[in-house]
């Protein structure tokens, strides 16, 4: 095999574009996949039948149906009757959807192993429904879910190429497209590595805080 | 048969501090049930304000299921609770009684305080938090007055040093004294306490036991007790009512109930305890 770096140092301009996509695809993705779950999973615990079905029934469908599929829906179709956005917005709503659902089974895991007994004495201070949430169930929950939680931002990250399919050029996109263009193949290797050294430190952050938290 | 006795304070008790003697809590034919299972069957019973009631009876005769009934942790099927003369789960609208808003069982219920059997401490605040998190958001007490107010009660069940401890770095009897300041800390009028010590190992029930008796006689909380721990129940109770398939079986003064009860059934169940 023939390494030519004259080749990696032309796709380096590509490969930078390709890298903010990317990472501004797992940062605000991670950050809609966090928030929406909590809310899928509070929703879930709700007393209102009308709350709950209808979300339960969301997040099924949406964990049992490609993030392809969605991704289409959302670029497509949804242009059809709704907002049209740019590649780009798109896929992160995509994926931050998409990784929503599986965030909120972590939550749901999370809350479900806080003991009953924490809210029978959160009622028998009669502390507000909010109170009791953010004060005493969520700040025991946490603990639970964030090596879970880091997990699926590693997913994520490996998933995020699929928004290329609908225009928007991470760097696995950028890397194709240019060795399609040169006949070469550095860049694709060169994306590999870049995988490599996003989600090593990623991990390696996630297991320090699951050490902070888990005691 | 259903007692409905409205618990007169003995007039030897007298170390006790005068109360007023007005009704502070009374179930009205409270039945309750698990599917098929008639865990209250009827209940009609009443507790006087600064009175100190004390339930016995066999496990699953209905204990437990009337304090967490009386905490809103529990909905009954039929009847009506009373505390300090408002419905507990019911209002009055145009002079029905319907089941009550959220708001107005929130309010009824900041006249009880409960501790539990495993203390259900807030592990994830420091004991002084524990303390103050619902006087401060439920009660609007300013956090300086709160922490006064925690500090006082710490004072109180002996655990000053221990302030800012994390629960789990205390002995579950220390744990038990925090939820008895923690539920305190509301100033409720009425303290239940579901079998308080019988989650601790028997070297540390003592010191639970002698801050409740010390409540007990400096205060004129009303206090509606299941124990197993018969000597302090014969300490500290103005009444004692036996239970019995979800019914008072008897109830009267510590002495009549310990000492000469009605029932072949109370002296069986005491003659097992004691
Ligand atoms: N959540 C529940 N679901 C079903 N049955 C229950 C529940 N809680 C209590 N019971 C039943 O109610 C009866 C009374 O229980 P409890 O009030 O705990 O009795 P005690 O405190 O006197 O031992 C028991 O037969 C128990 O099995
Ligand atoms: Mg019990």
């Amino acid at each position: 095999m023939n390494w030519d770096w004259q080749v990696v140092d032309d796709f380096m301009p590509r490969f930078w574009d390709g890298v903010l996509v990317t990472l501004q695809a797992l940062a605000i993705g991670t950050l809609i996949a966090f928030a929406l779950g909590l809310v899928w999973a509070m929703a879930q615990r709700s007393t209102l039948v009308w709350v709950r079905w209808p979300v339960i029934a969301f997040t099924e469908f949406i964990r049992n149906t490609p993030l392809l599929v969605q991704l289409f829906f959302l670029f497509y179709v949804v242009p059809n009757f709704g907002p049209s956005m740019s590649p780009l917005t798109t896929g992160i709503i995509g994926l931050g959807l998409h990784y929503s659902t599986y965030t909120a089974e972590v939550y749901r895991a999370g809350i479900d192993g806080v003991p009953a007994g924490q809210w029978e004495a959160a009622t028998a201070l009669s502390l507000s429904k909010g109170r009791t949430w953010r004060a005493v169930i969520l700040p025991q929950a946490i603990r639970r879910v964030v090596p879970p939680l880091g997990n699926y931002v590693v997913a994520m990250l490996k998933d995020s190429p699929m928004i290329a399919t609908i225009g928007a050029f991470d760097m696995l996109g950028e890397a194709q497209a240019f060795s399609n263009e040169t006949f070469t193949t550095e860049a694709i290797t060169v994306v590999g590595v870049a995988f490599i050294v996003i989600a090593y430190p990623a991990s390696l952050l996630i297991r320090a805080l699951e050490r902070r938290l888990v005691r | 048969m259903s007692a409905d006795t409205p618990l007169q304070k003995e007039p030897e008790s007298s170390q006790n501090p005068p109360v007023d003697g007005s009704e502070l809590i009374r179930f009205d034919k409270v039945t309750k049930r698990f599917g098929s299972n008639v865990v209250l069957d009827n209940l009609d019973f009443s507790v006087d304000s600064g009175k100190h009631v004390t339930l016995i009876g066999p496990s699953g005769s209905g204990k437990t299921t009337i304090l967490r009934l009386l905490m809103t942790l529990l909905k009954a099927d039929e009847g009506t609770i009373k505390v300090n003369g408002d419905y507990l789960t019911h209002e009055e609208k145009n002079g029905k009684l319907v089941p009550a808003g959220e708001k107005h069982i929130r309010e009824v219920r900041k006249n009880i305080g409960m501790v539990f059997q495993q203390f259900n401490l807030f592990p994830n605040m420091k004991v002084l938090r524990n303390l103050t998190e619902a006087p401060v958001t439920v009660l609007g007490m300013s956090k300086e007055a709160a922490e006064e107010r925690a500090r006082d009660l710490l004072e109180l069940v002996g655990l000053t040093e221990h302030i800012d401890k994390y629960p789990t770095q205390l002995s579950g009897g220390q744990q038990q004294r925090v939820a008895i300041a923690r539920a305190l800390a509301m100033r409720p009028k009425v303290l239940l306490l579901d079998e308080v010590t019988s989650a601790l190992d028997p070297e540390l029930v003592a010191g639970v036991l002698d801050v409740l008796r010390d409540i007990a006689r400096t205060t004129d909380i009303t206090m509606l007790c299941v124990t197993h721990e018969m000597n302090f129940a014969r300490d500290i109770s103005d009444a004692v009512l036996m239970f019995d398939k979800g019914r008072v079986l008897e109830s009267g003064p510590p002495e009549k109930i310990f000492g000469d009860p009605e029932h072949d059934r109370t002296r069986e169940f005491l003659s097992a305890v004691l």
